[in-house]
């Protein structure tokens, strides 16, 4: 009796999760670069006293 | 049939003046005829028309306070058909009407340049020790809000209390892809203070489920009646219960969501028990939970999340783009529209970071949280609070919104032009192409009128009907035209 070959189909599957997977794990690396990037251009540009700049922002009521 | 849903934004900004305490009115003031001076195209508003005290409920209230006159003075039309003006201390651009929400997301653009452009003149003429920086946001931290308001026009026949029950779901939902994200609370009744994150800025200033204020016990539905157009046929519905947005694609899926539901509800088409039981308190429980689980409570008993809502809202859309098709908001808009709301939705069950290119509130807390959790910062630090602000600066070499690569679907000659060239299928054509042509025999103008200096008498030509005077009917007339006396006599009695 032949036994049915299962092994193949099981290294295709594995083979398609590890490309998902890896796939993820770039765009996952990629948030990771982008945003330490963008922390550190805010380093620079945010509001030197932070704490003055957010108690003097206040607006009038508008609609 | 669903009315067009010929649609625009009103966006109050925010503005401070550094280096010295001048009023906001002032600054704003400064903005507006700065902008005034380098277009000499521009003209003034026309108040006779305005009745904002008038109640789609069906009355007048006679006692209310209307504070806007009082800045009659710094308000102008521009050639691009938009106003531009001080409304409450706030600079405040209104862009032209717009016959979808794509062309929507390209004004309120144009709009945002239009502040700037104003900004850098303003400061051009001041010492180098005063400088007027403007924000694109809802809230001060403080208790105080500005509005971003949304227009929508719509069939006079569809009942009010159906509108404003029908839409409401919605408008207390849709904070999850179009809010813009805020460090703080200021409600009177919260017990947590600065540290809490926010998916919306405005969320905590709505105390009502329907009324006409808009400074005070905000209701989530409007009833300002004020059309602006034929009140025999339409309704323009104004909407108040939304965040400003820096994103374009939460632009355009804010204003392109309203529009296919508001179209639905027209058509009878909206599903009869997604109605909610306690809708202030859901908007709020709904901005105060970044997981998403939050749910809240249907008339009918149900619990639903926000997300859940929000599905459901989009398969009553698919069953209504088939049975209806997707004509009141332009096919193709409304099947873009489709497709990013469902992407958004998909995005953020599986994990909302996924959105961070596309989603305000999303991009800001990835700031926040990454910034905070460099620095070792508590959650209550003024540097967060700082973030949240600095999101919406509109100096280009400030602004954080600016860094984060949200998504962009215009480009930037679109928005040049936009700027100066009014939309081709509203009314908005012919109110700008007239001022561009006569600038200086355009005495006035205002959303459903122009007045004309025709010579030895002014002429005001009404535009009761938003989807006339578009350059269909009315490009080659402006062509064949020398003078506003010609153009007027060939009009008849309207546009």
């Amino acid at each position: 009796m032949t036994e049915q070959i299962k092994k193949p189909k099981v290294v295709r599957e594995n083979t398609a999760v590890a490309d998902v997977e890896s796939g993820q794990q770039n765009r996952t690396t990629n948030l990771k670069i982008e945003l330490d990037n963008l922390l550190d251009e805010i380093d620079e540009v945010l509001e030197t006293n932070a704490q003055e700049f957010v108690k003097s922002y206040v607006q009038k009521g508008g609609q | 049939m669903a009315v067009a849903k010929v649609c625009g934004i009103e966006t109050e900004y925010g503005i401070i003046f550094k280096g010295s305490d001048v009023n906001p009115i002032t600054a704003s003031s400064m903005l507006v005829g700065a902008y005034s001076s380098e277009n000499s195209q521009m003209t003034d508003w026309d108040y006779s028309d305005e009745h904002p005290t008038q109640d789609a409920r069906g009355y007048l209230i006679d006692d209310y306070f209307i504070p806007d006159l009082d800045t009659q003075l710094v308000n102008t039309v521009l050639t691009n058909g938009a106003r531009y003006y001080v409304d409450h201390a706030h600079p405040e651009v209104s862009t032209p009407e717009c016959r979808t929400a794509l062309e929507v997301v390209l004004y309120d653009r144009a709009g945002e340049e239009i502040i700037r452009r104003s900004t850098q003149l303003a400061n051009q003429a001041l010492p180098t020790d005063f400088e007027i920086v403007t924000y694109k946001n809802n809230s001060d931290g403080k208790g105080n809000s500005y509005g971003c308001h949304e227009n929508y026009l719509m069939a006079r026949s569809t009942p009010f209390s159906q509108i404003a029950a029908q839409i409401t779901p919605h408008f207390v939902s849709r904070q999850i892809f179009c809010g813009a994200g805020k460090m703080g609370s200021e409600h009177k009744g919260s017990s947590a203070g600065g540290g809490v994150f926010q998916l919306s800025q405005r969320a905590d200033f709505f105390e009502e489920e329907i009324g006409l204020e808009t400074t005070i016990k905000r209701p989530i539905v409007n009833t300002r009646d004020e059309p602006h157009c034929d009140p025999t046929l339409y309704r323009r519905l104004h909407v108040i219960a939304g965040d400003a947005n820096m994103s374009e694609v939460a632009t355009l899926l804010k204003v392109g969501t309203t529009a296919i539901i508001l179209a639905m509800i027209e058509d009878g088409c909206y599903p009869p028990e997604l109605l909610l039981g306690r809708p202030v308190e859901a908007i709020r429980e709904f901005s105060h939970d970044s997981t998403l689980t939050q749910r809240a409570m249907l008339r009918d008993g149900q619990h639903m999340t926000a997300l859940q809502i929000q599905y459901s809202l989009l398969e009553a859309a698919h069953r209504y783009a088939l049975s209806h098709g997707l004509d009141a908001v332009d096919e193709a808009t409304g099947n873009i529209v489709l497709q990013k709301w469902e992407e958004v939705l998909n995005g953020l069950s599986s994990d909302p970071l996924s959105q961070c290119h596309v989603i305000d509130w999303v991009a800001k807390k990835r700031i926040i949280d990454g910034f905070k959790q460099r620095h070792t910062l508590k959650s209550d630090d003024a540097r967060l609070k700082a973030i949240d602000l600095q999101y919406h600066d509109m100096r280009p070499e400030r602004s954080l919104s600016a860094r984060s690569n949200l998504q962009v679907l215009t480009r930037p000659e679109q928005v040049q032009r936009a700027i100066t060239q009014p939309p081709e299928s509203t009314r908005a054509y012919f109110r700008g192409t007239a001022l561009q042509r006569w600038p200086d025999q355009v005495v006035a103008a205002n959303w459903d009128s122009v007045i004309f200096d025709a010579g030895s008498t002014l002429h005001r030509v009404p535009m009761p009907e938003p989807l006339r005077g578009t350059k269909a009917l009315v490009g080659s007339l402006f062509e064949s035209c020398q003078t506003p006396r010609q153009l007027i006599d060939l009009l008849g009695k309207e546009v």
